[in-house]
């Protein structure tokens, strides 16, 4: 039992961490312009199909990282500039439904690029020896991919924060997500405050884009869709805009997920003799058998209750007029 | 040193300032005054560049500025704090005041000035380690042309400093700008409180529903009988 | 006299279409038929949702899930007996008797009942959904109206016992013809346009000097609003009945996002609060979509007209985001008149 929980704790903080990275990259980008970036998820699946054709192509592993962050990066600053900066000062309504739009694009021209070099839609990803298999500590056995991505995770977040904190972009960065107008006559230049929240939300979506393509084992055009719900669910529940809540939402989601995934059903865990026997056969033939298959309902569900009576996340407590 | 020429600014489709001329000469400090809604903050965002005239120009030691993004126009030298404050709730005292130096490259210049910050509203000091968010009003204002000065501005654009600040404290941020004055700033001062601005402004204009209706000295406008009553209260 | 006049350009748009269906009813070519009664289809979804978040600002991203919920619902009553019995066997005992294939003479009742029942149990779904989420605004709306996309996903693909989960749906008998469908647009675009014109719906759109300043607005707090989200709810529960009985089979994976994304792009090329705006947009964006479809075909390049469309979205976002028409109206009814009041 206690094993079971332990595999389960780590598992939950490895999810926890890629949602995390996910998370913190839209809540940068959301402090700053106030644009839910949807077409995040995309990025993070082109980062997917750039790691595996670098695989694909033998590049050694170091080598294949490098372009895969870098051309993540390159194509999250090239949406920057080419769709939000000219809608910027838009209604938020005009911005989101333009992420949407970029998602589109994004993933379509996947779509069309491995048509053009005849691969299929789903492709199986290349992982590299270094993230498979377990380790053992002790009676305890966790995949290498969990260590990593725990490790990865918050090492990635800690040098994050000491970003954020210690340097000027950073301390820049946070007033630009404050007050943006105020930032602007210190002197900030916003585009290219603006820009690098992009770079380093798409990088970090990066990392995470191949963790999940190796959990998944495989990659296709809409990937991406998904997890930037839950990323976006994660960012809310811990007060969005915030970078800190964007990790604290997306350590809990992940937990909660596992949570779901793990318990049994409903009908089962009522003690007998609880309900009648006919109760527990209605139960036991109407909800599901486990709560897995309902869970990102679920997870939504946890959204709307989020939003509806702490719209500033769990964290928070102040009011938070900038968000309105 | 600062010239508007025909200013014409519109949020959207309203047209909130029209025919906007105004001069401010090197070392001068001119007020800005007129009731709420005037045009007068607007005006100075024009300046500043959170807004760009639709019409006129804006000439800053000859040179027009009004096609310029704010963090230029910063650069010229040029300091906006503007109304209502805007601190950095979030961020320390210190934080604040090192934003306002932002563009800076020289160190010690930048620990200099906040010394001399640190003089001017020894307050500041006591709580450089405090959240902005924390502070009273009167200490958020302070806050804010302290920030307003990191950047050792030519000219000090400054909007409403007396907003909700007891008298005690207004007759101390007064006191704090005519120094600065005297010091050498140029400074535009935007005020509502038209009593205590045309105490200490060498020049004034007045504005009204986006128009300037009245220029002149201080001594001038004081005596202006129209000025008595709408804005001096007599 | 005025008002025969006045109604005379109306009229005679209705007479044209009557005749352009009619030929086509009439020519067996069942591509182009097929083609108008998607484009039909495609008017009630886009006026539906022009009615919720056109006029109200209040944008719901979730609507198709009521699509969803108007074609599943209706399939399900319309399933003749013995087809319910073997395709559904596992229905619970009230609705396993339920068939709706009933005909009044020629005229197929139970398919316009079962729609009707459908689409108002969508309109209470939609109260309650309404209910709870419109206290929110702004971007945080459009995005738990996602989710309601998702849960009812969710939805879909589990309760297996009614909607035979990630397997496709079939069976449903092909009720959906031009006529029909047509006959439900011409319903759609008279209420929503009358809507447009009452003191409510002017109220609405005087409001906001801009289409898309939705943030500071909640719908809880006004029920017109509420009523305005749950009629268009209706009709798009109408709308997948249609569609249902037209392509007689689906799963839930049709009624998710790609769906979403066309109907609003549609719905922005229009203009947001014209209804003729609506009727321009959608019959540019089929008749482009089908034509890059065929392209498609020919070249093999897939994924292509999804991508143009995609940037045509956000040229007229960024270029002309009142959309093609904004909150203007093609005046029919003073197609006869001569001078006289401008209508809007």
């Amino acid at each position: 039992m206690l094993l079971y929980v332990t595999q389960q704790f780590v598992n939950a903080l490895s999810l926890g961490s890629l949602y995390a990275l996910m998370a913190v990259g839209l809540a940068m980008v959301f402090g700053i312009l106030r644009l839910i970036n949807f077409a995040h998820g995309d990025l993070m699946m082109v980062a997917a199909y750039f790691a595996a054709f670098a695989l694909f192509a033998n590049l050694p592993l170091g080598l294949a990282l490098v372009l895969m962050i870098g051309g993540t990066m390159g194509v999250g600053l090239l949406m920057e500039r080419v769709a939000y900066r000219p809608i910027r000062g838009a209604p938020d309504v005009a911005a989101l439904l333009t992420s949407f739009a970029v998602g589109q694009i994004l993933q379509n021209g996947t779509l069309l690029f491995t048509r053009l070099i005849q691969k299929p839609i789903q492709i199986a990803f290349p992982s590299p020896e270094l993230l498979n298999g377990v380790i053992a500590f002790g009676p305890v056995t966790v995949p290498r991919l969990n260590i990593v991505s725990l490790v990865t995770g918050v090492i990635l977040l800690v040098l994050l924060s000491l970003f954020v904190t210690r340097t000027t972009l950073g301390l820049s960065m946070r007033a630009a997500a404050e007050d943006l107008s105020a930032a602007q006559l210190m002197g900030i230049d916003i585009n290219r405050v603006i820009a690098t929240a992009f770079a380093i939300g798409s990088g970090l979506a990066a990392v995470a884009g191949l963790l999940f393509a190796v959990q998944a084992g495989q990659i296709n055009p809409y990937m991406g869709f998904t997890p930037v719900l839950k990323a976006f669910i994660a960012a809310v529940i811990g007060g969005f805009g915030s970078i800190a809540g964007a990790v604290v939402g997306g350590y809990v989601l992940g937990g909660l997920e596992v949570f779901l995934t793990a318990i049994p059903g409903i009908g089962d865990i009522l003690p007998a003799g609880f309900v009648s026997p006919e109760v527990q056969a209605f139960l036991k033939q109407w909800l599901p058998a486990s709560l897995t298959s309902y869970r990102d309902a679920f997870v939504f569900v946890a959204l709307i209750l989020v939003l509806l009576f702490r719209p500033n996340g769990i964290l928070r407590r102040r009011e938070r007029e900038e968000m309105q | 040193m600062l010239e508007l020429h025909d200013v014409e600014v519109y949020y959207g489709s309203i047209r909130a300032l029209k025919d906007v001329s105004l001069a401010v000469a090197e070392g001068e400090l001119v007020t800005l005054i007129g009731s709420n809604g005037a045009g007068k903050s607007t005006t100075l965002k024009a300046i500043s560049g959170l807004l760009r005239p639709r019409v006129g120009r804006v000439q800053y030691r000859g040179q027009p500025i009004d096609r310029l993004p704010p963090h230029q126009i910063v650069a010229l030298g040029i300091s906006h704090c503007p109304e209502g404050r805007h601190i950095f709730g979030r961020l320390t005292v210190a934080e604040n005041l090192r934003l306002g130096a932002v563009q800076r490259r020289d160190p010690d210049g930048i620990r200099q000035d906040r010394e001399r910050v640190y003089e001017l509203f020894p307050v500041l000091k006591e709580r450089s380690r405090q959240l902005a968010g924390t502070l009273s009003g009167g200490e958020q204002q302070m806050l804010a042309i302290g920030r307003a000065l990191m950047s050792r501005p030519k000219l000090l654009l400054l909007d409403e400093p007396s907003l909700g600040l007891a008298p005690l404290l207004l007759a101390a941020i007064f006191d704090t700008i005519q120094q600065l004055k005297r010091a050498g700033t140029t400074i535009l001062l935007v005020e509502q409180n038209a009593r205590l601005a045309l105490e200490i402004a060498d020049r004034g204009y007045v504005m009204e529903t986006g128009r300037i209706t009245l220029a002149g000295t201080a001594a001038e406008l004081k005596a202006n009988p129209q000025v008595e009553h709408t804005y001096l209260g007599t | 006299m005025t008002d025969l006049r006045r109604a005379a350009g109306p009229l005679a748009a209705i007479l044209g279409l009557v005749i352009v269906l009619a030929l086509l009813q009439a020519s067996g070519l069942a591509y182009w038929q097929g083609l108008f009664i998607n484009l039909g289809i495609f008017l009630i979804l886009v006026l539906s949702l022009n009615l919720s978040s056109g006029f109200t600002g209040v944008f719901s991203l979730g609507h198709i899930g009521f699509m969803a919920l108007g074609a599943y619902g209706s399939a399900i009553l319309t399933l003749p007996l013995r087809e319910k019995q073997e395709y559904l066997p596992n229905l619970p005992a009230g609705l396993a008797g339920v068939h709706f294939d009933f005909h009044l003479g020629p005229f197929p009742l139970g398919f316009l009942l079962a729609t009707l029942v459908a689409a108002v149990l969508v309109a209470l779904v939609a109260l309650l959904v309404g209910l709870v989420l419109m206290r929110l605004s702004g971007h945080f709306v459009a995005v738990a109206t996602l989710g309601f996309l998702v849960i009812v996903r969710v939805i879909l693909f589990n309760a297996d016992h009614f909607t035979r989960g990630s397997r496709t749906f079939s069976n449903v008998t092909p009720y959906t013809d031009l006529w029909w469908v047509w006959a439900w647009a011409l319903v759609v675009l008279y209420v929503v346009r009358r809507i447009k014109r009452s003191p409510f719906g002017r109220a609405m759109l005087a409001q906001r000097e801009d289409r898309w300043a939705a943030q500071s607005i909640g719908i809880a707090v006004m029920p017109p609003r509420l009523l305005a989200f749950v009629v268009s709810a209706f009709f798009t529960a109408v709308a997948g009945s249609l569609y249902a009985h037209f392509i007689t089979s689906f799963s839930p994976t049709v009624f998710y996002f790609d769906l979403t994304f066309r109907v609003i792009t549609m719905l922005v090329v229009g203009g947001m609060g014209s209804v003729s705006g609506s009727v321009i947009g959608t019959v540019l964006v089929v008749g482009l979509a089908e034509a890059l479809r065929r392209i498609e075909d020919a070249t093999l390049l897939y994924g292509m007209s999804q991508i143009i469309l995609a940037v045509i979205f956000i040229l007229i976002i960024v270029f002309r985001r009142e959309g093609l028409l904004g909150q203007r109206e093609i005046a029919l009814d003073r197609l006869f008149v001569k001078g006289g009041e401008p209508s809007s």
